[in-house]
């Protein structure tokens, strides 16, 4: 069992983060792997980009958006409480090393991803502008962490409550088109947003990283659930990834297999939501 | 002669005990299991059929030789516990092998009474007598060897690593078995479906195992999680590997990543370890089929067919581009899905998936194809006939048509040899690789196979361990 240490609202309460004991996956985990975990033994396996980890106190944290059955369940767990399974450290890790100037951008959740990659780069020795972003102020995340792990931070908001009125691409864009050049670009966060990031920096011929979040089921490159077009060829996100070349991805296809079963995940979350009625009642 | 009866009351009076099986209309739309099982009554009966061979060719089909004839004998008598005992000593896994082995091909297949009458059901009799210790025949152990101190890393915990992690205990190691998955069972328990075995049999197989002391370790990535150099530091002095052939085939057509379109390994996962069928009661979901095509003519393609007609499709078709003849799915299997209402689309292939604008697949295009010369493998090659295309409609798909070996492991074990496709090199007689105090056996080196080869392998593995344990490399 994978005990909850420590748990922390974020994001007014549609961002949670759980530190979880799991001392043999962070003894392992690096930037930019995955862990799967399971609730409960009726429970899916949802793949989760660790957002930190910590080998001597032997935990992971991973940061989530509450969005459906699986992650409400998450959610709703104390501290104290714990995942029957947690699965890791899987996937492939950041490439980190010294390419010059670098730019960490982050929609969203994908801030949680973006995080220990930005300090990785730090560390390495770049020189790293982070951007990151959100729809509105209250649903901005990690914003200190973010400043400690770049040299500049950059905040927008898509409703301009707070920082950049705007989109985290507006704010790149200036870099991209401003007297120093950038190396390289590291975009996580949803889809559109990467989408149209690597769109952007491909007018600039600025390489850029993005990390997957395909459906999965296994995480050990057993089923194929995660494949995604990448340069044309198959890839699967789990083993291959999760990280690719943000300029050869088929977002298009991503988009359409993470819709798969947008239907069952509806039933899944009414009835959730019927069953803790019952309970509170 | 030596096949002359030991002593002779009529037997050949007593035809073969037929198995009672759940009706084809009925069972097709439920995940029970099939075959009931023998009756006491008509266990003994059909144990009495055997003529005690005192050279019994049946041992010898036998991948971990069973001794046949002994256990049978017991069984004529009714003595259902000197039967399971004869069993256990050459097989750790009598009620899964009872129900998954490929008997025609082996003991059955060498039996005796096989040349003019039908064979003595070897199979459905091993199953009797595992389901009766099972069910609270016994609760007795094997006695186990002195612990000798040694401790052995058992990768994977499937069928290869369940038998050897069997006969360490038993020899006095120290045995930890780490599996990938939440579940141990490997195969058993992912990729073979419920109605064809249980997995209650598998678990209660595993915690046999855990009773005689062997630990687990579920949720443990090798390769990932730890390396195998990392549990030699941990104190590991022997490692067996038997990932499996986890790495899924695809056909590399155009529209394979369509939603509908699954690996059978994705599909039967879903249904089987994750229990999409109880959908929404467990909460991982599996693409529901009302037309269904199956690409491939093995045991897995059996499966994902039968188990889509459960989750309620209308119709079912497999498609595979040899002929009947080139099949290589259990007899019992392809008989199964007949009945059960499976149709067949022989000497046709697939060319390309078709979708709607949201990406489902809604049919699939493919062409007849003819038997030409023989290829490397003896089996008549396919040739398209050209113009020959077709469209079935379909809105789920399931590729069924074969898997590699899963590289995870093998790639962070620098000096593991590999064979040019991947799978592990290690001694056939032995499963030693080229790494010392490593040994492999199972799909990861034969390549995708059965449960009762990769016991085999795991029998020879864990008699080369145990010398090296006891005598060195």
């Amino acid at each position: 069992m994978y005990e909850i240490l420590n748990k922390e609202v974020l994001a007014q309460g549609t961002v949670v983060l759980n530190e979880i004991s799991a001392p043999r996956i962070a003894g392992k985990a690096k930037p930019g792997q995955f862990v799967i975990l399971k609730a409960n033994e009726t429970g899916e396996r949802v793949p989760l980009t660790m957002a930190d980890s910590d080998p001597k106190r032997g935990t992971i944290t991973i940061i989530y958006q509450v969005v459906g059955k699986s992650t409400h369940m998450f959610a709703d767990m104390p501290v104290g409480a714990s995942y029957q399974d947690v699965i890791g450290p899987l996937g492939k890790a950041t490439h980190l090393e010294k390419v010059g100037r670098v730019a960490c951008v982050g929609g969203g959740t994908g801030v949680a991803v973006l995080h220990p990659i930005t300090r990785g780069m730090k560390e390495a020795g770049n020189e790293v502008i982070a951007i990151i972003g959100a729809r509105n102020k209250d649903l901005l995340i990690l914003e200190d962490k973010m400043r400690a792990a770049s040299h500049v931070l950059k905040v927008c908001t898509d409703d301009g409550s707070y920082g950049h009125h705007g989109f985290v691409t507006d704010v790149l864009k200036g870099y991209l088109t401003g007297p120093e050049k950038v190396d390289l670009v590291v975009g996580i966060g949803p889809v559109p947003m990467m989408k149209f990031l690597t769109k952007l920096t491909k007018e600039y011929g600025v390489k850029t990283m993005v990390s997957l979040n395909p459906i999965m089921v296994d995480g050990t490159g057993m089923c194929g659930c995660c494949r995604v077009t990448v340069g044309g060829k198959t890839q699967f996100a789990c083993v291959d990834g999760p990280e690719f070349d943000g300029h050869t991805v088929d977002f298009d296809e991503l988009t359409q297999r993470l819709a798969a079963y947008r239907e069952d995940e509806a039933k899944s979350w009414a009835r959730y939501k019927e069953e803790c009625a019952c309970r509170t009642r | 002669m030596s096949d002359k009866p030991v002593d002779k009351p009529k037997k050949d009076k007593v035809p073969r005990q037929a198995m009672p099986e759940q009706e084809p209309q009925v069972r097709a739309r439920n995940f029970e299991e099939v075959p009931l099982g023998l009756s006491a009554e008509s266990a003994v009966l059909e144990a009495s059929r055997c003529l005690q061979c005192k050279k019994p060719s049946c041992v010898e089909g036998c991948p971990v030789n069973v001794q046949i004839p002994e256990f049978i004998k017991c069984m004529a008598e009714g003595d259902f516990l000197g039967g399971i005992r004869q069993i256990w000593q050459r097989n750790s896994l009598p009620a899964v092998c009872g129900r998954v082995c490929p008997q025609e091909a082996q003991c059955e297949g060498s039996c005796v009474l096989g040349k003019k009458d039908a064979p003595v059901a070897i199979g459905n009799l091993e199953r009797f007598a595992a389901d009766w210790a099972r069910k609270g025949g016994t609760a007795e152990l094997p006695p186990k060897a002195p612990p000798t101190g040694k401790k052995v890393a058992v990768v994977g915990a499937g069928p290869a690593s369940l038998t050897v992690a069997g006969d360490l205990i038993l020899r006095g190691h120290e045995v930890t078995m780490f599996e990938a998955f939440h579940r141990p069972g490997g195969v058993l328990v992912y990729g073979i479906p419920e109605f064809r075995l249980p997995k209650e049999i598998v678990f209660s197989e595993v915690n046999f195992l855990e009773r005689l002391g062997v630990k687990l370790e579920c949720n443990t990535v090798v390769g990932r999680s730890i390396t195998v150099d990392e549990l030699f530091e941990e104190g590991f002095d022997a490692i067996f590997v038997a990932v499996g052939a986890g790495l899924p085939k695809f056909l590399g057509i155009p529209g394979e990543n369509y939603i509908g379109v699954y690996s059978a390994n994705e599909y039967l996962t879903r249904s089987n370890l994750m229990k999409a069928y109880l959908f929404p009661k467990y909460d991982t979901p599996v693409v529901i089929g009302k037309q269904v095509v199956v690409l491939g003519g093995g045991n897995v393609a059996m499966d994902s067919a039968r188990t889509a007609l459960r989750l309620g499709a209308d119709q079912v078709h497999i498609v595979y581009r040899r002929s009947r003849d080139e099949m290589p799915a259990r007899a019992a299997e392809v008989h199964h899905a007949e009945e059960e209402g499976v149709k067949f689309q022989f000497l046709t292939a697939p060319t390309k998936f078709i979708a709607d604008d949201k990406g489902r697949v809604t049919a699939m295009e493919c062409q007849r194809m003819e038997l030409g010369e023989p290829d490397a493998s003896g089996r008549r090659r396919p040739v398209i006939i050209k113009g020959s295309e077709f469209i079935l409609d379909c809105d789920l798909a399931v590729i069924a048509v074969g898997a590699g070996p899963n590289p995870l492991l093998t790639s962070s074990t620098p000096g593991i040899a590999l064979n040019k496709w991947g799978y592990i090199d290690a001694d056939p007689k032995t499963g030693k690789t080229a790494l010392k105090g490593v040994w492999a056996g199972g799909d990861i080196v034969t390549g995708s196979a059965t449960v009762i080869l990769a016991m085999g392998a795991g029998r020879l593995a864990a008699n080369s361990i145990h010398d090296y344990l006891m005598r060195g490399w």
